[in-house]
């Protein structure tokens, strides 16, 4: 009882650890602290003594971002030594002392010495001046502009079954019978095969045609009227009729098999017919 | 002959490209001088440079992260940005040419340094600080903003702020820093 109640102080304890690790990172780095105040061997030793204590999946996500942490510091030590040891170093507290003693006017004169500003022309040419001539005649005045945008008032009203099929909402066979006569298309054309492949079936001498066939053939197989037969390998899809529409709604785990109708995809279908 | 009148046509079209801006920001990228001028323009920015040196300006090159040590790359001068900056220095007299008072070149050549001497970046409140030591404490804040905007400082979510594309364009940072720390020698020894 004694050695689990001290095994759990000691974790709690380690887990206090590394959380004041982890905070020290973390100061280091969002607040630009000297990286060396953090004496990576010490912390090592602390992340290494508790480790074999940790059992739970937070403890050891615990140890990972402690590690994390201090990989980030080691990083800004070696940054630090970096650029030491190059031509920019400067001690900030001596330059800082330099910038506070020197009076406005030197360090303005020194800056000019090092400043060499950017020389750039925002002169509008006489080719961009043409054209934007050419823009302001053919532009119309705001009012004939606006009127353009402005809504249209029409009556409300319901639109009639003849309209519909005219702007091609609606079918002008009933759905359901479209779709039986595509059934019958479809075990017409397996005939004794007992399936075929896709593209034979939906493939039509236009590419509207196809998206059409294809477009009713998914529901054939959503209403249970036909299966699809997927060779993933092959990359080859072929549809099973049935002889009687079964719904597998509830019944049996329903996927989804997208399957691309493209321009190219057709092209090639319709060229391989051809050879 | 032929080679000549194609290269003077490169540097005209160069020319056009790096003075007028075409973008936000000026300067133009090397892989879109590259797309103009043809895969041969790190030649042609050399002859414009060359041009241009009579007329004390130049081609200036800012990489993509640290100056290479060795010759540049092509991949690394396509990632490049060049501007046209003046060779030399301005005179105390052109300053005004600038729009810029002189106390906003001060702040700014101290914020710039200060940055520099912390490795490239420093909290804003740390810098304001130390402005407000040469500038009235209600132009300290306007000042900064001032300098965020016109690309020589960048600002983090946190307050940081780090030295910005037009300070990496136009500023000689090694120069300034020797300057500045040069500049109080021959001061103290005019003291002495």
């Amino acid at each position: 009882m004694t050695i689990l109640s001290s095994k759990r102080q000691k974790r709690k304890s380690g887990e206090e650890h590394l959380q004041r690790i982890i905070e020290m990172c973390k100061s280091v780095e969002e607040r630009g602290l000297d990286p060396f105040l953090i004496d990576v061997n010490d912390v090592i030793t602390i992340i290494r003594e508790y480790f074999p204590e940790w059992q739970s999946l937070e403890e050891f996500n615990l140890d990972a971002e402690a590690i994390n942490r201090l990989a980030s510091v080691i990083k800004l030590q070696s940054d630090w030594v970096r650029h030491r040891s190059t031509s920019l170093y400067t001690d900030p507290f001596l330059l800082e002392e330099k910038l506070r003693k020197l009076s406005r006017e030197s360090l303005a004169r020194l800056f000019l010495h090092a400043w060499h500003p950017i020389v750039e022309m925002e002169q509008i040419s006489p080719h961009s001046l043409s054209e934007a001539i050419k823009y302001w005649q053919g532009l119309l005045p705001l009012n004939e502009r606006w009127t353009k945008t402005a809504f249209m008032k029409t009556e409300l009203g319901a639109a009639s079954r003849e309209e519909l099929i005219k702007q091609r909402i609606i079918a002008e066979k009933a759905f359901t019978e479209e779709l039986e006569t595509l059934w019958r298309e479809l075990r017409q054309k397996v005939g004794e095969n007992e399936k075929i492949p896709y593209w034979n079936f939906v493939g039509a001498d236009t590419y509207e045609e196809t998206v059409r066939r294809a477009y009713m053939t998914s529901f054939l197989v959503t209403y249970g009227y036909a299966t699809f037969e997927v060779h993933r390998l092959e990359e080859e899809i072929f549809i099973i009729p049935f002889s009687k529409p079964r719904s597998l709604l509830g019944k049996k785990q329903v996927v989804s098999i997208p399957v691309s109708v493209s321009v190219e995809e057709w092209r090639r279908w319709k060229e391989s017919k051809r050879d | 002959m032929k080679r000549k009148a194609l290269y003077l046509r490169k540097l005209k079209r160069a020319t056009h490209l790096l003075f007028y801006r075409r973008h936000r920001k000026p300067g133009v990228k090397g892989w879109e001088l590259r797309k103009r001028l043809g895969s041969d323009y790190p030649k042609v920015l050399g002859l414009l440079d060359t041009y241009l040196e009579k007329l004390d300006l130049q081609v200036k090159t800012v990489f993509e992260g640290e100056k290479p040590a060795e010759k540049p790359t092509l991949e690394q001068l396509d990632r490049a940005r060049f501007y046209i900056t003046l060779r030399g220095g301005l005179t105390p007299k052109e300053t005004k040419m600038s729009g810029w008072r002189i106390d906003d070149i001060a702040g700014l050549a101290i914020a710039i340094s200060y940055i520099i001497s912390k490795k490239g970046k420093a909290s804003r409140e740390e810098v304001e600080e130390l402005l407000r030591n040469k500038l009235p404490g209600w132009r300290v804040d306007i000042n900064m903003d001032r300098y965020i905007r016109a690309g020589y400082l960048a600002q983090d979510e946190n307050r940081q702020l780090y030295l910005d594309w037009r300070t990496r364009a136009e500023v000689d940072e090694k120069a300034l820093i020797d300057l500045l720390l040069t500049v109080e020698k021959t001061e103290e020894e005019k003291a002495a």
